[in-house]
């Protein structure tokens, strides 16, 4: 779909009647659309160009991008920063906040500051511990938790003050989102927790990696059972796995993931394994398509970035939308991409 | 101690029921606690509530328990200090993503709160952030007061100034 007044770098748009923030990711999602974001790992440079380099891969493929804070607790450059580079430009990155190494001062701050940079979308964490990552002798913080952060984080938005009860003059214009593991434990209580986190503010959810359909769609039916259809739009979470060895590796090692054998047991059956990663994917993508009150996929595609586009464009899920990017509007800035 | 932590989470609705009747008794306490002095009383409390409830919970004396919204298993045993759920990194057996040898704290509750009577409704409920200069008081002490307040209470440190928050820190009963 294309905005009449598409943005101008630095310049927000108008908010729409019924909206929170001026960006396009709210726009999609209350125009219906199925929305696909994707998320960029912040470099481990001081270089702006480095994060620019990492952003244009998704031209034309993604409404958003998520900045990681810290992902799986290592050091990278930070999240509010990789943000107010990509609003310089214009694209529409969504600020993920974890609360592993900041206190509700240093984040309220970070609040205002990404929202008056530009920043239209959040998304509030709680964060790996400290010895997932390559700090593990850092201090842990912790000091809120993912849904007690949603909820200072919609008072300083709605409410126009801080946690402390004093008051902001300009209120910061945010869509805020948080984070759901439809495959964790337990079962039966993720869907309650994800009605905590609408209860305490959250608008949309970016759902952990879901290779395990039946699982997804008993947890969408708990989600509408529990009325949530409707108040949050709910992205679900896919990647491509590289091969059946990186499939058994990440459900040994990174917690919280779940990859059914017969996922494991297919890409140890292919020629070409990564192929048929991504090939998995694009399948994945379609069948979580019709599962109802799925209102997009969030591709998390780690070290593999390049492949966002083919998965996006070979799973039909934009039905022929190209998202904003810079440039996408002018011919001469097109033509000297393609030249470069 | 970690085995008796665990032991009362399997014995969630009996210590539930205790700690309701306990709530009572201290409720009435308050005449006596005003008269010798809720600050005089602080300290002394405070150690007793530690001992009791470090053998039972483990409690870390965060000073606004919640332990009837959360199955009688103390959150802030949770690493992430999470008083609102389980994290996304809940492994397949049910074990801490942190401390691989320990049970989810969160996992625990939820098994807590199945033997509470709308133990699984508490546990739904909102927790607001922690008061973190409340940590070492005596959570007793604060309930009592909250539940006869009074004009001119002003000695101990408010739970948070944002209407409502009081009020919810409360609703976790003198656990």
């Amino acid at each position: 779909m294309k905005f009449e007044d598409e943005p101008v770098p630095g310049y927000p748009l108008p908010i729409l009647a019924g909206h929170t923030s001026p960006g396009r990711f709210e726009r999609v999602l209350r125009a219906g659309g199925f929305a696909v974001t994707t998320e960029l790992a912040p470099p481990d440079s001081a270089d702006p160009e480095d994060v620019y380099k990492r952003a244009r891969v998704f031209d034309g493929y993604v409404d958003a991008i998520n900045a990681t804070d810290g992902s799986g607790a290592n050091c990278h450059m930070s999240s509010i920063a990789v943000c107010a580079l990509l609003t310089r430009v214009g694209y529409a990155p969504i600020m993920q906040i974890s609360c592993r190494d900041k206190n509700r001062i240093a984040i309220q701050g970070d609040i205002l500051g990404g929202a008056a940079m530009g920043v239209c979308n959040m998304l509030c964490l709680t964060g790996d511990g400290v010895q997932a990552g390559d700090h593990p002798q850092a201090k842990p913080v912790f000091d809120l938790d993912c849904v007690s952060l949603l909820e200072i984080a919609r008072g300083l938005r709605d409410e126009h003050r801080f946690q402390s009860g004093r008051k902001i003059t300009f209120a910061p214009r945010v869509f805020f989102g948080a984070a759901e593991n439809p495959s964790g434990l337990p079962h039966a209580w993720r869907a309650q927790r994800l009605a905590k986190k609408v209860a305490a503010g959250a608008q949309f959810i970016q759902t952990q990696y879901c290779y395990d359909l039946p699982l997804l769609r008993g947890f969408m039916q708990q989600v509408e059972a529990l009325g949530l259809f409707g108040k949050v739009f709910i992205l679900v979470g896919v990647g491509p796995l590289r091969s059946a060895k990186t499939a058994e590796w990440m459900r040994k090692n990174v917690p919280g993931m779940h990859v059914p054998d017969a996922i494991v047991a297919r890409l140890a059956g292919a020629q070409d394994q990564a192929r048929e990663g991504r090939n998995l994917c694009v399948d994945l993508i379609q069948e979580i398509r019709e599962i109802k009150g799925v209102s997009g996929v969030h591709v998390m595609a780690y070290r593999q970035e390049e492949s966002v586009a083919e998965i996006v464009d070979r799973s039909n899920i934009l039905r022929g939308r190209a998202p904003w990017y810079p440039g996408r509007d002018d011919p001469t800035f097109a033509a000297q991409r393609t030249a470069t | 101690m970690y085995a008796v932590r665990l032991w009362s989470v399997r014995h969630a609705r009996g210590l539930h029921a205790f700690y309701r009747g306990f709530e009572g008794v201290l409720r009435r306490m308050h005449g006596v606690f005003r008269r010798l002095g809720y600050e005089r009383l602080e300290r002394p409390v405070a150690a007793l509530e530690r001992s009791v409830k470090g053998l039972l919970f483990d409690c870390q004396m965060c000073g606004q328990c919640v332990l009837s919204s959360t199955g009688m298993s103390c959150p802030m045993n949770c690493p992430k200090n999470l008083r609102n759920g389980p994290c996304g990194g809940v492994r397949d057996n049910g074990h801490c993503e942190v401390k691989p040898e320990m049970k989810c704290v969160w996992v625990q509750a939820y098994q807590g709160g199945l033997r509470i009577p709308n133990g699984i409704e508490a546990m739904s409920q909102v927790q607001f952030a922690v008061d973190q200069r409340l940590k070492g008081r005596s959570s007793w002490l604060r309930v009592v007061r909250e539940l006869n307040p009074e004009p001119d209470a002003k000695a101990a440190p408010k739970a948070a100034p944002v209407p409502g928050a009081n009020a919810a820190a409360g609703k976790g009963g003198a656990s």
